[in-house]
């Protein structure tokens, strides 16, 4: 294994942590303000098949990247409605959304385009391809820093280079303005926010569509991005493994980076070790081999997490006494 | 909803203002379903000055407070600051108007620091660097000036409930209060601390900030206030200096001078010993202890009443003796053997030991509201009702009926649910599901709270049936009348301590009031000096 294998499995690694990232920061947000959001996974669905859907009928991809936030914004709004105004369960919301979700855009793929769930193939320009960074080609044959830079720094799409900058923008809106400090304390203790005098709906709404627009943007980044069109299901579980990823991180917006990378990078190997055969073993089944990342979510969820504290007021509907 | 985010800068109110009263109340108004907490109260509160509000727990002092910081909504009347009428509609309204609250709960954020907490709400942009700068620089002053001293660095869980308070304190001067209202801020207080608080308080009020001190506490009414008003039962009784008044005179206020009822009932005729109590320390949800040290006996065929105005440590001893809460020391006997209650079994052991329990809130720990009525007539004693893996209905069904009869339950449907019928009513199922599994020690609380008169004359009429039959009966009320009545022997509960014990045939009304808010502890008077005996360092009595 030389350079060039390293920088491909690390690129890999960015690609396909970046759904994770976006979901697993607006599950923060969410979260943090104490709105337990199990349906990132629906909603990663639904911003991908809006954005994938707009895409094909106008070819614009900007226009399906707001396509795909604005799916996200409907959901958003949907659990907003059931747990904050009507105090229903955050859990149950989330996970009525997730089946929501996977129905309709099935069923919607099916009857529009008739291609059994599938959204038509979208050409390059329809899409955010990657994007040449200044000199990446010059530099390529440059050793060392030459496949490096071109490699792995240059050469993702628009949307990874977002992923990455969210999250210093998510550490600083959270720990430095006063939305923040609002946003941690109201998941905290909804009664002190509302003792100083601010509104706990409001505050929990605004942190919603922050949570809307960036999985909204992840879930376009399946479709329009990393893929050129919507196919059923194709959120496979993502936004579950960005809420375990959440907990993981304990809500923090680095470690949650961190964690991101890590599922990403369990899953680049995944696909690198099909194929290969193993001495004494011989080839492994492909199965035993996607299943791998899973297993080992699993083992460091129960094993290597520590004590996670959750938001003290998550899951919890607010009541105002009157 | 307002815009949260862009609302820092409020106008004072002009403080030099005509009026001398900061705030004055006129024909407030208040009720939460059928409660009615508030009964057209006024109240003058004048500038500069430490105001008391003292009443039981339960006599609306809390609903008034919140209502004047915005927290509720009153049904009507009108609340003037300086001397301006304003319909405060929320919290945010209150601190515009100089009116900070520091809550008896404290509202903040446990895992956050205290600059946070300092500044949350009333951040003065949109960036926190600035604010950070500022508040730093009032923190230090507000230290230096009032004994306020809290590292604004430390995170809030790791700081003392004493600092905890005087962060809730410096939030309302942040804010910049002219008026602080504190609910009952000394009961999760050290007297060290409480002390210091005091200080404080003293320090603000020569500053011209105006005090408002919720309390049940004489002592402290005696030592801090300038004026003090009474409430009792959402009513405000009166407003008297506090120079000019007694812990005595407050005490009867307070309490009040109610009818007695008559309970027609023989001479006590105590046997052997059947409930022994030793040495228990109990601590509450917040890990306030809240029973310090308890010691008492119960005798076959005797009711032993536990007076104390409510939240002096009666609530935690019944769960405790009952099974339901964990005891931190001590021991509880019954028949002379040891009573293991600690787990979430306790209870289940404590009533398979012969030891009944009528809780004082029936609908959160005596009844199911959502089962019929014949379920809830045998909740608890279940276990005797298995028939193969499922539920002997049938029998359990007769039980009922017997129950319905005997008790006289209205309406006698088994069938109802229990959430529709009358308080007395429900407390009718309880009593009869635990006095009719012939215990030989009935623990009961607040036996007629929300109950009609008929059903208090029949409810105490089975207690009395209950002891001739040679039963120990531990009963704890609010209601000093009920307990006059109806005990053989009257142990007096304050702060979690027994402070005195007497006889309710001869008892003196206003030194049990005494007694019952701290000013005397145990010590005997000339007034009542030949009925109440000192209880200190006596483990039975």
């Amino acid at each position: 294994m030389d350079l060039i294998d390293i920088v491909n499995i690390l690129a890999q690694t960015v690609r396909l942590a970046t759904p994770l990232i976006l979901a697993c920061l607006a599950g923060l947000y969410s979260e943090r303000a104490g709105i337990v959001d199990i349906g990132l996974e629906g909603k990663l669905l639904a911003s991908a098949f809006t954005a994938a859907t707009v895409a094909a009928l106008t070819g614009s991809p900007w226009l399906a990247l707001l396509a795909g936030i604005g799916g996200a914004l409907l959901f958003s709004g949907v659990h907003g409605l059931a747990s904050i105004n009507f105090k229903g369960n955050q859990t149950i919301s989330g996970v009525a959304l997730n089946f929501l979700a996977a129905g309709l855009t099935t069923y919607l793929g099916t009857s529009w385009f008739k291609r059994g769930g599938f959204t038509p193939q979208l050409s390059a320009d329809q899409r955010f391809g990657p994007l040449q960074l200044p000199f990446a080609a010059e530099l390529r044959n440059v050793p060392i820093i030459g496949p490096i830079y071109s490699g792995l720094i240059s050469g993702y799409s628009l949307i990874t280079y977002f992923a990455i900058l969210a999250v210093p923008i998510t550490a600083w809106v959270l720990f430095r303005t006063r939305f923040g400090l609002r946003l941690r304390a109201v998941g905290e203790n909804p009664k002190a926010i509302d003792t100083a005098g601010i509104s706990v709906t409001l505050l929990r709404y605004q942190a919603l569509i922050i949570t809307a627009v960036l999985v909204g943007i992840g879930g376009a980044y399946l479709s329009i991005a990393a893929g050129a069109g919507f196919i059923p299901n194709m959120a496979a579980g993502r936004g579950y493994i960005a809420l375990a990823a959440l907990i993981f991180a304990k809500w923090k917006p680095w470690p949650a980076l961190l964690v991101c990378l890590m599922f990403g990078f369990l899953d680049a190997v995944q696909l690198r070790l099909q194929g290969i055969k193993f001495p004494y073993i011989g080839e492994i089944p492909v199965q035993a081999i996607q299943v791998l990342p899973y297993i080992l979510t699993v083992i460091l969820l129960a094993g290597f997490i520590g004590r996670a504290v959750a938001p003290k007021a998550a899951g919890l509907p607010y009541t105002k006494e009157r | 909803m307002e815009d949260s985010l862009n609302q820092n800068t409020e106008q004072r109110p002009d403080m030099a203002a005509a009026s001398s009263l900061a705030i004055e109340l006129i024909g407030i108004n208040k009720h939460f379903g059928p409660v009615h907490a508030n009964r057209d109260i006024n109240l003058q509160i004048k500038r500069g000055t430490v105001h008391g509000i003292v009443g039981e727990n339960g006599a609306g002092k809390s609903t008034l407070m919140s209502i004047l910081y915005g927290f509720y909504t009153a049904d009507s009347g009108e609340i003037r600051v300086n001397g301006a009428p304003h319909s405060i509609t929320d919290s945010r309204h209150a601190l515009a108007l100089g009116i900070g609250m520091v809550h008896q709960h404290f509202m903040l954020v446990d895992n956050m620091t205290v600059l946070e907490n300092v500044v949350l709400g009333a951040e003065d942009s949109p960036l926190l660097a600035p604010t950070y700068a500022k508040a730093r620089q009032v923190l230090k002053r507000l230290a230096d000036d009032y004994e306020l001293e809290v590292d604004a660095e430390a995170v809030i869980e790791d700081l003392s409930v004493g600092q905890q308070q005087r962060v809730e304190i410096l939030k309302a001067l942040y804010r910049g209060a002219e008026v602080l209202i504190l609910d009952e801020p000394t009961g999760v207080l050290t007297p060290a601390e409480a002390d210091h608080l005091f200080r404080i308080l003293r320090t603000l009020r020569d500053e011209g900030k105006t005090i408002i001190l919720i309390t049940h506490k004489l002592r402290e009414i005696m030592a801090i206030t300038d004026e003090v008003s009474v409430m009792r039962q959402g009513a405000m009784v009166k407003t008297l200096q506090t120079k000019d008044t007694s812990p005595g005179e407050l005490a009867e206020l307070m309490v009040g001078r109610r009818v007695l009822l008559r309970v027609e009932k023989g001479p006590a005729n105590p046997g052997k010993v059947l409930l022994e109590v030793e040495n228990l320390v109990v601590t509450d949800d917040f890990k306030v202890p809240r029973v310090k040290g308890v010691s008492f006996n119960v005798r076959a065929g005797e009711i032993v009443g536990i007076a104390g105005v409510a939240g002096n440590g009666q609530s935690e001893l019944l769960e405790s003796v009952s099974g339901m809460r964990d005891q931190l020391l001590g021991v509880v006997r019954l028949n002379g053997a040891p009573l293991s209650l600690e787990g979430d079994d306790g209870a289940a052991r404590a009533r398979a030991a012969g030891l009944a329990h009528v809780p004082e809130d029936r609908l959160r720990e005596g009844l199911v509201t959502a089962f019929s009525e014949w379920e809830n007539s045998i909740l608890g004693y279940q276990d005797k009702y298995g028939k193969g893996l499922g539920l002997d209905i049938d029998l359990a069904r007769k039980t009922a009926d017997e129950y319905i009869k005997k008790f006289d339950i209205r309406p006698p449907s088994k069938d109802l649910k229990t959430a529709n019928f009358s308080g007395g009513n429900q407390q009718k199922i309880v009593l009869a599901r635990e006095m009719e599994r012939n215990p030989d020690v009935l623990i009961v609380g607040q036996p007629t709270r929300g109950v009609d008169i008929g059903a208090i004359e029949f409810i105490h009429n089975q207690i009395i049936k209950m002891r001739d039959a040679g039963k120990a009966i531990l009963l704890v009320s609010v209601e000093l009348d009920e307990i006059r009545s109806l005990s053989d022997r009257i142990l007096v509960i304050f702060d979690g301590k027994i402070v005195g014990e007497a006889d309710p045939a001869t008892a003196d009304e206003t030194e049990l009031g005494l007694l019952m808010t701290g000013v005397h502890s145990a010590t005997p008077t000339a007034a009542g000096a030949g009925t109440l005996k000192n209880n200190a360092g006596k483990g039975d009595a």
